[in-house]
């Protein structure tokens, strides 16, 4: 397989090279923020830490942490480690809860991003001669821009439609001849699916690159299978820069994490550094950000790295699909379920669409799970034996999957609330 | 010989049957019989219109799952046993019955069931043989 590959000077950058450029830059940004961000220039300070005693990133573990709720206590530009007049750009990602967090971006920053963004899309064969399509909301996600700005870079067209009107989607992909995507994955099988309702079995789509929410290998099949492309899986958080932290090339075994402008790590459960293979929460320092540099941020994302040489030629690390959020795990009678694990046991009972929501509620002392889960046509019977039947399959498919009883409620299309294109997988009414 | 019935999955929610039915007046579409059968969660309607197809592009349209099925339109002959006979006739040849309901319109002196089986092609034939009506898609249509 030919791997089209963007900057192979940094990208195939041997492993010691990579990590002497690391210990470099992440000594440069510890000393930006000790000298720009009060933030952490206190938590060095209570560590007894100065800029001195970070030699490169074998010290990475005196460093200390950012959680989310850091970003949210300094809201909106306390963590900046530059003047307002050199933040050319500004995103926020949408908090679950209360404000959101909001990030700065410097030119020089937008410029890194549409580099690492171009690296993506070349992952994912998409170069000049791509029609791209790009479905991503645009605004004060990072969806939209990112994703512009990347195809943009490798001389792509961009077709800058932005999220939602699934009508004037197919359209353009019919008469504008689209040869790529990028979207949610869940607007990804949506779009395949109105394609495939319309008859229209012919497209000119090749390639797709679809993040933003987690995913399965079961829908990346389906997708694939029903818009005859390759879909590649990206990665990014507005808080770290936005899509293409990471992104799988066509080996599509892990996202490989552009490490020279990013040290991850996985983090155990006693706050330890662990060694790649091993699963646990990943954070990222970021190291050539300027606009809002992060120390150790931990992402809640629950995953693993490796290092082993990839058949691309690329030598940065690569991280395994996201298995789960560490913050957003439900304990159901002492059980951990993480959403993804449900949406592979939808995903198991052939052709269910993951239009799912999963609801938890406190019975007493019982905890309850219920999955929402949105009616396909292929499965609409006129028989309530046969919908029985369905809903025990699914039942039955979680308790392989999560291990965990739940009940399952079958709704109407479209019953599910869904914004910017993805579903709230999680309703836990016992916090409320 | 069969008639085609619209079954359309409605959520327990308050509001749906009347949403639904205000969808095919809406529409023009007339409901010439109607049943629902329900669980705790959903229930199924299912329906005979004079139009299904019509009825079903504008129910799925408005976010509704549709699925179009054949049944057959028995005519009850009007006495005592009526009714029984039929389903006698379809028990002697093991044709299992998933459901029936009846008509609100009369086929001149006749009551109206729509029922479905598990073997149509079997039951056409075996009531027909006995000389039970059934009526076809445009019959029920001039209805
Ligand atoms: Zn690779």
């Amino acid at each position: 397989m030919e791997h089209m590959i963007w900057n192979p000077t940094m990208e195939c950058m041997p492993r010691d090279q990579l990590r002497a450029l690391q210990d470099d830059r992440l000594k440069d940004v510890v000393r930006r923020v000790y000298e720009s961000v009060p933030f952490y220039r206190d938590k060095m300070q209570k560590l007894g830490l100065t800029p001195k005693d970070i030699h490169g990133v074998a010290d990475i573990e005196l460093l200390p942490f950012t959680e989310k709720q850091d970003l949210r206590d300094h809201y909106p530009y306390g963590m900046f480690a530059v003047p307002q007049s050199e933040i050319v750009r500004i995103h926020a990602s949408s908090g679950t809860t209360g404000k959101p967090t909001v990030v700065g971006y410097t030119s020089g920053d937008i410029d890194r991003w549409a580099e690492m963004m171009a690296r993506s899309m070349y992952c994912a064969n998409i170069g000049k001669n791509d029609i791209v399509q790009v479905a991503y909301g645009y605004g004060l996600f990072t969806g939209g821009l990112g994703a512009h700005y990347g195809a943009e870079r490798v001389g792509a067209s961009v077709i800058p439609i932005s999220g939602g009107n699934t009508t004037r989607q197919l359209m353009l992909i019919q008469d504008f001849g689209s040869t790529a995507l990028c979207c949610t994955p869940s607007y990804a099988l949506n779009l395949a699916e109105a394609l495939q309702a319309e008859g229209i079995t012919e497209t000119k789509l090749k390639s797709g690159i679809f993040g933003a929410e987690p995913w399965t290998e079961a829908m990346r099949e389906k997708i694939e299978e029903m818009l005859h492309i390759d879909a590649i899986n990206i990665y990014g958080l507005s808080e770290v820069m936005g899509p293409g932290v990471s992104v799988e090339c066509m080996c599509k075994q892990g996202m490989h994490i552009w490490e020279d402008h990013f040290l991850p790590e996985i983090i155990g459960e006693n706050k330890e550094s662990l060694p790649f293979g091993e699963r646990g929460d990943l954070a990222f320092t970021t190291l050539t950000k300027h606009g809002m540099p992060l120390l150790r941020y931990r992402t809640h994302d629950l995953c693993t790295l490796t290092d082993e040489p990839c058949a691309c030629g690329r030598t940065h690390v690569r991280m395994g699909r996201v298995m789960g959020r560490t913050d957003d795990m439900l304990i159901i009678r002492g059980v951990n379920v993480f959403p993804s694990q449900v949406e592979h046991a939808l995903l198991q009972v052939e052709g269910i669409v993951p239009q799912y929501q999963i609801v938890v509620e406190r019975q007493g002392t019982l905890d309850t799970m219920e999955v929402q889960v949105e009616l396909s046509p292929e499965f609409m019977s006129d028989t309530v034996r046969d919908m029985e039947a369905l809903e025990r399959r699914i039942v039955n498919s979680i308790a392989a999957h999560a291990l965990v009883h739940a009940t399952v409620k079958l709704c109407q299309p479209g019953a599910i609330p869904r914004s910017e294109g993805k579903a709230k997988r999680v309703i836990d009414k016992r916090m409320l | 010989m069969y008639v085609k019935q619209i079954s359309v999955f409605i959520e327990n929610t308050p509001g749906r049957l009347a949403d639904f039915t205000k969808v095919l007046e809406d529409a023009g579409i007339d409901l010439v019989s109607l049943s629902i059968a329900d669980t705790t969660n959903f229930g199924i309607l299912r329906g005979i219109v004079a139009d299904p197809e019509k009825a079903r592009e504008t129910l799925a349209q408005h976010g509704y799952t549709v699925k179009v099925t054949d049944v057959l339109a028995v005519c009850v002959p009007d006495r005592p046993g009526g009714l029984a006979g039929i389903l006698e006739k379809l028990a002697e040849k093991n044709i299992a019955l998933e459901y029936l309901y009846s008509f609100v319109r009369k086929a001149g002196d006749h009551a109206l069931i729509i029922v479905r089986v598990d073997q149509p092609e079997e039951a056409v034939r075996v009531l027909t043989d006995a000389g039970i009506k059934l009526l076809s898609q445009d019959e029920v249509r001039a209805l």
